[in-house]
């Protein structure tokens, strides 16, 4: 029986010290995987590879989640990564200029242009209310004058009259004219599909641009595009400085990596994504929904999602059932210091409460900045083994020690054993009879989907930051840290007056997931 | 300006064009694991895919040469070796003199090319003395119709059309019957560009074939499926949806002018075996042209495509 235990133990403790972070092999063979399926998704070569050599960097040593293979949780970085890569920079349209504002379509032939500025016009005037007028620049295509036309009339907004002696370059200037004369908000100039390889016309778009000077220099780039995104992207950005990618076609089978070679090459936002033939169909940019496509292994990125909330979710449940034993030691703390710093740290948390801004930089003159956690932090870590678990060893002497070993000095060891004592007073209420019913209506709520009691306590805070909340704080931060305790509960907080407030962590009520 | 040309000048300013890559690759007379990783690398940069990529390294990585083989060699035999795979695909587009008419069915994903491919292949059936009809079988997008009036007007060919958002296999079996009273040579039916996930889209189309089948079961004598260039790995799912429905028998490929390879022919031509007839290399009426196995291979790896004929007659 204690040789079974043993054995288990050692297996944790084997598993722990060699699967304690990935190792570069782990992380290699993952990514031979992932190279596999961003060239079967035509992410471009070149980007693929800096994109992996990215990723290679950020994965080796990161520490491992149990449960999961090492390939999958690379996967998992690797998701997060393209998520990451595809989403920064994310900017409305500038349309809220002094009229008129001025877009500039540009693109290959036949990548959507007419299309989405008839899209576009729609939106913008159902959307944004404004009066918006569209214009075709393009003299080479049989019929696009008449084809945006038709998407003008449909949508009910202005359109520049045809003309068929003018060259682009003057029907630009007459739009622009035209705009500024009958007061339209936006005007969109379509031009025609050309070649990035074509000097003559690539100069005309060029000329097009200095003369109007627009707001928005749009891409328009097809979805189901190969390897020759990259080159597209470069000629074109180059040529008129892109200032956003339209991707058309998304609701075709295509993996779309195309998204991510001309996201990488131009450095500008994917703005919007065409879903559809009809004119409504023009969506804002999800890059969460892209990043699953072009990698298309959704089950092992959701397989390890499930795990990392399972860990986390047993580790708060540990701490819970700690305190509700009454017990609390200085490892603990240090947990709850960590927990907070992989949060984003005391700004992290407080930026995600309504009417903290303002105390912020009270908490930051007193000090109590992020890199308070960090040196509390390296506080608990020279502590003994014997000292963090039993604090009353701590004397006079000891302290020196460990504040000369963190770097600190004896009064800031002083100030951590004291917001260590604090809280541990404040764990053992929680521990009596008193405090069961709210932890285990807390428990209640970890269990039903990591959600917080909160009731409506901080209605201004949006779903995503509460879900980070509720999700990333560990027990005796959920709902109790709002409630009985205030935030003195917070480690690194002391006590700080006036945020506390009337017992509302342990309502007892269910709260729902926000999706 | 033959389309060998047009297609090396676009190949030439692209920005990572395969023979910059291959001529580093074949500098050492000694061809290794890395440098064939290299190539396959290269060979996937022109959209050819991993795995048929993966397979052209490894076939030239298996080349026995006479004597010490130098970077010319190289590039010949790995030329050499596209050829081989893409000459099977060869097959003009001849119009049958004993169909009245004969028909030809344009198809493919939005924006690759079929109306202008329409007025362009009108005008190559008129050099070739014979009489053309069109029909505007885009009735759904906004001036499609229109768009293929401009290509009847400039190549004087009459155009079948119908009504905005009209049903589109009524308007084909109309031209059926017009072309075959006015004894007309060829017909060529433009189709509304439709994604191949899209079912209802896909039904339409198959319908659009069927009635076709109805007026002259042997017709459409030509069920093309017209692609863009540039597109990546999606030209299989195209590939294989439209066969399913409108009983593809080629191929055309256009805006091969560009910067994009079209190396995705080679993943097809593996695939499907459907043949290429023609390239589109330029926006100009003369600008498609017949697809040659042997240009489309020189122009791709970057040498002259009288290196293959002396290689072969040298043979």
């Amino acid at each position: 029986m204690f040789d079974q235990l043993k054995d288990k133990f050692q297996s944790v403790f084997d598993g722990l010290s060699k699967k304690g972070s990935l190792s570069e092999a782990d992380v290699e063979t993952a990514l031979r995987e992932v190279r596999l399926a961003l060239l079967e998704a035509d992410v471009s070569l070149p980007v693929a590879k800096h994109f992996i050599a990215s990723i290679k960097e950020k994965a080796i040593g990161a520490a491992s989640i149990k449960s999961v293979r090492p390939d999958q949780q690379v996967i998992k970085i690797v998701h997060d990564g393209l998520v990451e890569m595809l989403g920064g920079d994310a900017a409305p349209l500038a349309v809220d200029v002094a009229p008129p504002a001025v877009i500039l379509m540009a693109g290959l032939q036949g990548s959507g242009k007419t299309t989405t500025a008839g899209k576009l016009a729609l939106r913008l005037k159902d959307r944004h209310k404004k009066n918006v007028m569209v214009a075709s620049l393009d003299m080479t295509r049989p019929a696009a004058r008449e084809q945006l036309r038709v998407l003008a009339e449909q949508a009910d907004v202005g359109v520049l009259p045809e003309s068929d002696t003018e060259t682009p370059l003057e029907l630009a200037k007459r739009a622009l004219q035209m705009a500024k004369l009958k007061a339209y908000d936006v005007v969109i100039l379509d031009t025609a599909g050309r070649l990035s390889i074509d000097d003559d016309l690539m100069d005309e778009l060029r000329a097009i641009k200095q003369a109007t000077n627009p707001h928005e220099v749009l891409l328009v780039a097809d979805a189901l595009t190969g390897q020759d995104a990259v080159n597209t992207a470069q000629a074109f950005h180059d040529a008129v400085g892109v200032s956003g990618i339209v991707l058309t076609r998304m609701d075709g089978d295509s993996r779309g990596g195309a998204a991510l070679s001309m996201r990488h090459v131009t450095g500008m936002p994917i703005k919007f994504v065409g879903m559809g033939e009809k004119q409504d169909a023009l969506e804002e940019f999800v890059p969460d929904r892209l990043a699953g496509r072009i990698l298309d292994m959704g089950d092992v990125v959701a397989l390890v999602e499930k795990a990392a909330a399972a860990i986390e979710e047993e580790e708060a449940m540990r701490m819970a059932k700690r305190m509700a034993s009454g017990k609390f030691d200085m490892n603990d703390f240090l947990n709850q210091l960590r927990q907070l710093q992989k949060m984003g740290g005391l700004s992290g948390i407080l930026g995600m409460l309504p009417g903290i801004g303002k105390m912020q930089k009270q908490l930051n003159a007193a000090g109590m900045d992020d890199s308070m956690l960090k040196r509390q932090e390296a506080i608990i870590l020279s502590m003994t083994k014997k000292e963090r678990v039993s604090v009353g060893l701590l004397n006079a002497s000891r302290r020196k020690r460990i504040a000369a070993g963190s770097g600190t000095s004896v009064q800031d060891v002083n100030r951590v054993v004291k917001q260590y004592q604090e809280m541990a007073k404040m764990m053992k209420r929680m521990g009596s009879k008193a405090g069961a019913a709210g932890l285990k209506a807390m428990m209640g709520g970890l269990g039903g989907g990591g959600g917080m009691a909160a009731g409506g306590q901080m209605p201004q805070m949006d779903a995503e930051a509460m879900k980070k909340l509720s999700s990333g704080l560990p027990a005796g931060m959920g709902g109790e840290m709002f409630g009985k305790g205030g935030l003195g509960g917070l480690p690194g907080l002391g006590g700080l007056p006036g945020m506390g407030g009337p017992a509302r962590g342990g309502s007892g009520k269910k709260p729902k997931r926000k999706k | 300006m033959s389309w060998f040309k047009k297609l090396t000048a676009g190949l030439k300013k692209s920005s990572n064009k395969m023979t910059d890559s291959l001529s580093g690759l074949f500098k050492s007379k000694k061809i290794d694991a890395e440098s064939l990783e290299d190539l396959e690398e290269a060979l996937i940069a022109s959209d050819m895919g991993p795995h048929v990529a993966a397979a052209i390294a490894t076939e030239l990585g298996q080349v026995k040469f006479d004597g010490e083989p130098d970077a010319d060699k190289w590039r010949l035999a790995l030329a050499q070796i596209l050829e081989r795979k893409l000459a099977p695909l060869e097959k003009p587009l001849i119009a049958d003199a004993d169909n009245r008419p004969h028909v030809i069915l344009l198809v493919g994903v939005n924006g690759s090319g079929k109306t202008t491919t329409c007025g362009k292949l009108a005008r190559k059936f008129q050099d070739e003395g014979k009489s053309v009809m069109l029909a505007a079988g885009d009735t759904f997008r906004a001036a499609a119709t229109e768009q293929l009036q401009g290509w009847g007007l400039r190549t004087d060919t009459p155009v079948i059309t119908g009504e905005a958002g009209s049903d589109a296999a009524s308007l084909a079996y109309r031209a059926m019957e017009q072309a075959h009273k006015a004894g007309t040579d060829v017909l060529i039916i433009d189709t509304a560009g439709r994604l191949q996930n899209r079912a209802e889209l896909m039904e339409e189309l198959a319908k659009i074939h069927r009635v076709i089948g109805k007026f002259d079961e042997s017709a459409p004598h030509d069920s093309i499926i017209v692609l863009d260039g540039t597109v990546g790995q999606n030209a299989i799912s195209q590939t294989k949806a439209f066969a399913e429905v409108a009983s593809l028998t080629g191929m055309i490929i256009t805006k091969l002018d560009g910067s994009a390879k079209g190396g995705v022919i080679v993943a097809l031509g593996d695939g499907f075996g459907l043949p290429v007839h023609m390239v589109g290399v330029g926006e100009g009426v003369d600008d498609l042209q017949t697809f040659g196995a042997r240009d489309y291979a020189a122009a791709l790896i970057g040498i002259e495509s009288d290196a293959l004929t002396q290689a072969d007659s040298a043979q």
